[in-house]
C-alpha cells in the first residue's frame, strides 16, 4: 500500500505525516496528530461524532482520507477552546444547559453547532433540530443539547 | 428546580458536572484514546453464517502477513481458563438454576450465530489487522439456524446447543390457582391477547473497547476498559486468567454510554485480556459499530399472552400471563434475561387479586440476550398494553381503567399475588399529575372532532412501579472512602462505574453536604481498581441509593472525627461546633474557628496535638448494604397524531411524571430519563434488529437500525413527585426508569389513534409500513365482514 506525507494545518499548527492512502482522516488526527478529541462512532458517516471542520466547511472525518486534506486547515474540537483553559460560550452553553452526558458524541456536537451557529446565527428551534439531525446522540435524548444552542445563540446577540 | 423539604446546601441543587469541561473540549479519555507503547491491535474473524460445523480452519497465510504479530484459535486460547460467567451468576444471590450457555472463549467446532468470533489477529495496526483477516480460511457445513424464538420453543428438530439437549433454557410455570379459573368464569368480560416486543438494544455511542497489557516480570496484568464495573473485570480476568486479583488493575477513566451493555465483561474483551496474558503483550481492541449491531448484546424480544378478567364496572378480578423471551446463542449475563422478574412484577402497581405465570426463555442461533436499561421492562410493555385494550374491550377509557384499578398509596406495602412486595410508592399521584399536564379530558375531546386531513390524534400513557437498588450480592453494597488530605482538600474514593451519570459530581454534591465542604474542594475518584474500594459499579439504578448512602455515610464518619479533632483543638465540646464551607466555628459565634487545613495539621502533622489515644489521619470508610429493594414509580402520556396515508407519527407532546425520591442533582435526573425516554421513542418507533430466515443480520449499519435524531423528539415535560425512600438520603434509583415507561406509552397513544379506525396493532416496530399494512389490513378485514 502506497505511503504518502501529507501536510494540513490543525488547529492553526502544520502537521506532517507519512500515511497510506486509504488511511482515514479521523485516524491521522486521532494518531499521527494525537488529537483525540475527534471520536470514532460509526465509520459510515451517519453519526457525526467524527464531525471537525475542513477548510470552515463541517464535514465527517471519517468518510474522508487523510490525503485529501492535503494543505487544508483543520479544526478540531481541541481547536475550539480558548487556550488559557477556559470553555468556549458554547461549550459553556452546553455545561449551563446539560447538553452532554457520556460526552462521547459531544465534540462532534461541539464543531457542528460552532459551524450551525456561525451560518445561522438565529436558528428557530426547527432550524436546530433539522442542523443538528446529523448528530446522534444516546444518553441526552437531545433536551439539553437544543437549549443549548439555544443558549448559546442568546449568548451571541 | 431545587428539591423538596430535603434541599440543602448542594442536595437538591442543579450543580453544574465536575465532568464536563474536560469532555466538552476533546480532553477525556475514552478507552480508544489510551496508547500504551508497544501495544497492538486486535481485529476478530468472525463467522458469517448462524449456525454449522468448523471443517477448516487455516490461518497461516494470516500469520505471515506483513505487519501481523500472531493469529490465535479455540487451540491456543479456549483450553485451561476459569469461568467466563459474570460473578454475580457465580456467587451469591443469582444461582444455580440459571443455566449458562457452554461458552468459550473462541468458537472450536462450530458455530453458533452470525458474528461468533473464530480467531484473532493481532497486527500493527487495525488496517493491518483487518488485511489478514480476509486471508483466514473458514470453511463450514452449514446446518439449520434457529432463528425464530416462537418455533424454538416447539422443540421440533435443530437444537442451538446440542451439550444441552434442547431449545428451552429456562422454564417457571407457577401452579396454576383455581381461583383464577373460579374468578374467569364467573367474569362479566375475559379478554385474551397476545403482545409481542422486537429485538432492539443499547446501542451506547462508544462502542466497546479494551486495552490489556500483560507485564511479565512485574507480574500484572492492566485493563482499560469501557466498563460499567471495573471491579467486575478484575475478578472475571483473574478467574479466567488465573492472575491473582491483586496483581490485577483495570482502570475506566471516560467510559461513553452503557445502558447495560458494559455492566458484565463481555467475550471478546475476555479474549483479547487472554491474547495479552499468553502472548506478554500489550494489545488493544476497539469493536466497530458493524461489530456493535451485530455481536454486542441483543435485547427486547419477548411475548405476552395475557388473559384478564374484569368485573361489571371494570375491576380486575384475576389475571394470567405466559412470557416467551428470547435469550439468543450465548446472553451475556443471566440466560434468559429476567423472566422470572416479568412474571413477579406484571401486575404492577393495580390490583390484580388473583394472578399467576409462566416464563419460558429458549436458545436461537442469534446474538445472545443481555442487559438493557430495565431488562426486566417488558412486564410494563405487556400490562400497559394489554390494559388499554382491555379498557377498549370493555368500553372503558383507559385512564378511567388506571384509576379504577391502581392500589391506593395507603394501601402501601403492598403484596401481590405472587408474593413481590412493593413500598413507599406513588403510582396514583404520579398518574392524576401525568393526565392533568396533558390534558387528558381536553385531549379526547380533542379527538371527538372530525378530521378531514387524514391523520389521527392519539393519546397514550403507562405506569409503572420499579425495583432499583438490589440488596442482593455485591450490587446490594457500595462503599465509600472519604478521606481529607493534609492540605484539608477531600478525596471520595467510590466503587461505582461512570458512563454519564456525573457521579463526579453528584457524590461530591453528597460529600459536601454532609461533611460541611465547599463542593469545590471535594474531588471524586472512581474507576480505577488501584485506587477505588471494591464496589459494585455503575447499573441497576443503583447509585443515588447506594453510593450515595456510603457517600453520606463515610462523609458522617469523616465529620465525627473532624468535630473530634476540632473540638479538643479549641477547646469546645463537639455537639457546639459546626462545620461550613469547610470551617469549624462554635456554633453561634463564627469568630472561634479553625480551618479544616489546621485539623489536618493536626492530624497528619502535628499529632501531639490530638486527643489522647485518637488515631492519626482523617479519613473514614464507609460500605451500606441496600435493603432488598427500593421502588420508585412513574407514569407518562404522550399524544402523536399519525397520518394514516404515509404511516409517519409525530409525538406533539411528552410528560414525565416520576418519583425517585428526593432528587440529589434535578438537572441530572432529568437528564437521565429524557435519555431513557427517546430510547423508548427510538424502540417503538424506529430501532429494529432484523435477522433473515438463515439468521444473517440485516440491520448492521446506522442506515439500517435507525437512532432517533434532535429532529424525532418532542420537548420532554416534567411533573416531578418526591416522596423520600427509606434509605439514607431519601433517594430511589432513576437510571433505568425513562426507557421502562416510555415504549408502552408511545405504543399506547399509536394504538389509541388507530382504535379511531377499527384498526387494532399488538406488535412492534411501529414504522411508516407496519403502520400502513395495519390499516390497509383492517380495510380488507373490515370489507369482507
Amino acid at each position: 500500500m502506497g505511503e504518502h506525507v501529507v501536510t494540513v494545518t490543525v488547529n492553526g499548527r502544520t502537521r506532517r505525516a507519512l500515511v497510506e492512502a486509504r488511511k482515514t482522516l479521523a485516524d491521522f488526527l486521532r494518531e499521527d496528530c494525537t488529537l483525540t478529541g475527534t471520536h470514532l462512532a460509526c465509520e459510515h458517516g451517519v453519526c457525526g461524532a467524527c464531525t471537525v471542520l475542513v477548510n470552515g466547511a463541517a464535514v465527517r472525518s471519517c468518510l474522508m482520507f487523510a490525503v485529501q486534506a492535503e494543505g487544508a486547515e483543520v479544526t478540531t474540537v481541541e481547536g475550539l477552546s480558548p487556550a488559557d483553559g477556559t470553555l468556549s460560550p458554547i461549550q459553556e452553553a452546553f455545561r449551563a444547559a446539560h447538553g452532554l452526558q457520556c460526552g462521547f458524541c459531544t465534540p462532534g456536537f461541539i464543531v457542528s453547532v460552532t459551524a450551525l451557529l456561525r451560518d445561522n446565527p438565529h436558528p428557530t428551534e426547527h432550524e436546530i433540530r433539522e442542523g443538528l439531525s446529523g448528530n446522534l446522540c444516546r444518553c441526552t435524548g437531545y433536551q439539553g443539547i437544543i437549549k443549548a444552542v439555544q443558549l448559546a445563540a442568546e449568548a451571541q446577540r | 428546580m431545587s428539591g423538596g423539604s430535603a434541599a440543602g446546601r448542594y442536595i437538591g441543587q442543579s450543580v453544574q458536572r465536575t465532568e464536563d469541561p474536560r469532555l466538552l473540549t476533546g480532553h477525556g479519555t475514552f478507552v480508544d484514546d489510551v496508547v500504551v507503547p508497544g501495544m497492538f491491535h486486535a481485529h476478530f474473524v468472525r463467522s458469517d453464517v448462524a449456525r454449522g460445523r468448523i471443517t477448516r480452519l487455516d490461518v497461516e497465510a494470516a500469520r505471515q502477513f506483513p505487519g501481523v504479530y500472531a493469529v490465535l484459535t479455540a487451540a491456543e486460547v479456549n483450553g485451561d481458563i476459569g469461568t467466563m460467567q459474570p460473578t454475580m451468576f457465580t456467587e451469591a444471590g443469582f444461582g444455580p438454576n440459571v443455566p449458562s450457555a457452554p461458552l468459550h472463549p473462541l468458537a472450536d467446532t462450530d458455530v453458533r450465530f452470525v458474528g461468533d468470533p473464530i480467531a484473532l489477529i493481532i497486527a500493527e495496526n487495525r488496517y493491518v489487522a483487518e488485511d489478514a483477516a480476509e486471508l483466514v480460511e473458514v470453511d463450514i457445513d452449514l446446518l439449520t439456524p434457529v432463528v425464530d424464538y416462537e418455533l424454538a420453543a416447539d422443540e421440533t428438530g435443530d437444537i442451538v446447543h446440542e451439550e444441552l439437549g434442547s431449545n428451552i433454557a429456562m422454564r417457571l410455570e407457577l401452579p396454576r390457582d383455581p381461583a383464577i379459573d373460579e374468578a374467569i368464569a364467573g367474569a362479566a368480560h375475559v379478554v385474551t391477547e397476545t403482545f409481542h416486543q422486537h429485538r432492539h438494544t443499547c446501542v451506547p455511542m462508544e462502542t466497546r473497547g479494551i486495552v490489556a497489557r500483560w507485564e511479565p516480570f512485574a507480574n500484572e496484568l492492566h485493563v482499560w476498559m469501557a466498563t460499567q464495573a471495573p471491579h467486575e473485570v478484575r475478578l472475571v480476568c483473574s478467574r479466567v486468567l488465573g492472575i491473582p486479583e491483586n496483581h490485577i488493575r483495570v482502570t475506566a477513566r471516560d467510559v461513553g454510554g452503557g445502558f447495560g451493555q458494559k455492566m458484565f465483561m463481555p467475550r471478546e474483551e475476555i479474549v483479547v485480556a487472554l491474547a495479552a496474558h499468553r502472548l506478554g503483550i500489550a494489545v488493544k481492541w476497539i469493536e466497530d459499530r458493524r461489530e456493535n449491531l451485530v455481536a454486542a448484546n441483543h435485547a427486547r424480544v419477548d411475548r405476552a399472552v395475557a388473559t384478564v378478567a374484569v368485573d361489571a364496572d371494570g375491576g380486575i378480578l384475576a389475571a394470567w400471563l405466559d412470557h416467551l423471551e428470547d435469550a439468543g446463542s450465548f446472553p451475556v449475563g443471566a440466560t434468559g434475561g429476567a423472566g422470572a422478574m416479568v412474571g413477579m412484577a406484571f401486575p404492577g402497581p393495580y390490583r390484580v387479586p388473583k394472578y399467576g405465570f409462566s416464563t419460558t426463555a429458549v436458545w436461537t442461533n442469534t446474538m445472545g440476550r443481555g442487559a438493557y436499561r430495565g431488562p426486566w421492562m417488558f412486564e410494563t410493555v405487556a400490562r400497559e398494553q394489554m390494559w388499554d385494550h382491555v379498557a377498549r374491550t370493555i368500553g372503558m377509557d383507559p385512564l378511567e381503567f388506571r384509576r379504577h384499578n391502581v392500589i391506593e398509596e395507603s394501601a402501601f406495602p403492598y403484596t401481590n399475588a405472587v408474593g413481590m412486595m412493593v413500598d413507599n410508592v406513588t403510582p396514583g399521584r404520579t398518574l392524576e399529575l401525568a393526565a392533568e399536564m396533558i390534558g387528558y379530558d381536553a385531549v379526547r375531546a380533542a379527538q371527538a372532532v372530525p378530521r378531514t386531513d387524514g391523520k389521527l390524534l392519539g393519546i397514550g400513557m403507562a405506569l409503572t412501579v420499579e425495583p432499583t437498588a438490589t440488596g442482593i450480592g455485591a450490587l446490594g453494597v457500595e462503599v465509600a472512602t472519604v478521606r481529607i488530605e493534609p492540605t484539608g482538600q477531600v478525596h471520595v474514593l467510590l466503587g461505582t462505574g461512570a458512563h454519564g451519570q456525573g457521579i463526579e459530581t453528584t457524590m461530591a454534591q453528597v460529600v459536601a453536604e454532609h461533611l460541611g465542604v465547599d463542593f469545590t474542594d471535594v474531588v471524586v475518584m472512581q474507576g480505577d481498581t488501584d485506587v477505588a474500594p471494591f464496589g459494585g459499579g455503575t447499573g441497576g439504578s443503583r447509585t443515588a441509593v447506594t453510593a450515595g448512602a456510603a457517600a453520606r455515610g463515610a462523609a458522617e464518619l469523616a465529620r465525627d472525627k473532624v468535630l473530634a479533632v476540632a473540638a479538643h483543638l479549641m477547646e469546645a465540646a463537639p455537639e457546639d461546633l459546626e462545620i461550613n464551607a469547610g470551617v469549624v466555628a462554635v456554633k453561634g459565634t463564627p469568630t472561634r474557628s479553625i480551618s479544616m487545613l489546621d485539623v489536618a495539621t493536626a492530624a497528619y502533622h502535628k499529632h501531639e496535638q490530638l486527643p489522647e489515644g485518637m488515631e492519626p489521619g482523617l479519613e473514614a470508610t464507609f460500605r451500606y448494604k441496600a435493603p432488598g429493594r427500593t421502588w420508585a414509580n412513574a407514569c407518562h402520556a404522550c399524544t402523536v397524531e399519525v397520518d394514516t396515508t404515509t404511516g409517519k407519527v409525530e409525538i406533539l407532546r411528552y410528560i414525565v411524571s416520576e418519583d425517585c425520591g428526593v432528587m440529589i442533582n434535578p438537572m441530572v435526573v432529568e437528564g437521565q430519563v429524557s435519555g431513557g425516554v427517546v430510547q423508548g421513542i427510538g424502540a417503538v418507533l424506529y430501532e429494529h434488529l432484523v435477522y433473515d430466515p438463515d439468521g444473517n443480520p440485516l440491520s448492521t449499519t446506522f442506515l439500517d437500525y435507525l437512532l432517533p435524531t434532535a429532529a424525532e423528539v418532542p420537548i420532554i415535560e416534567f411533573g416531578h413527585v418526591e416522596t423520600p425512600s427509606n434509605t439514607p438520603g431519601g433517594h430511589k434509583g432513576v437510571g433505568e426508569g425513562g426507557a421502562i415507561v416510555s415504549p408502552p406509552t408511545v405504543f399506547n397513544a399509536v394504538a389509541d389513534a388507530l382504535a379511531q379506525i377499527g384498526v387494532k396493532i399488538t406488535k412492534q416496530p411501529l414504522g411508516p409500513n407496519e403502520i400502513v399494512a395495519a390499516i390497509a389490513a383492517a380495510e380488507l378485514a373490515g370489507a369482507d365482514a
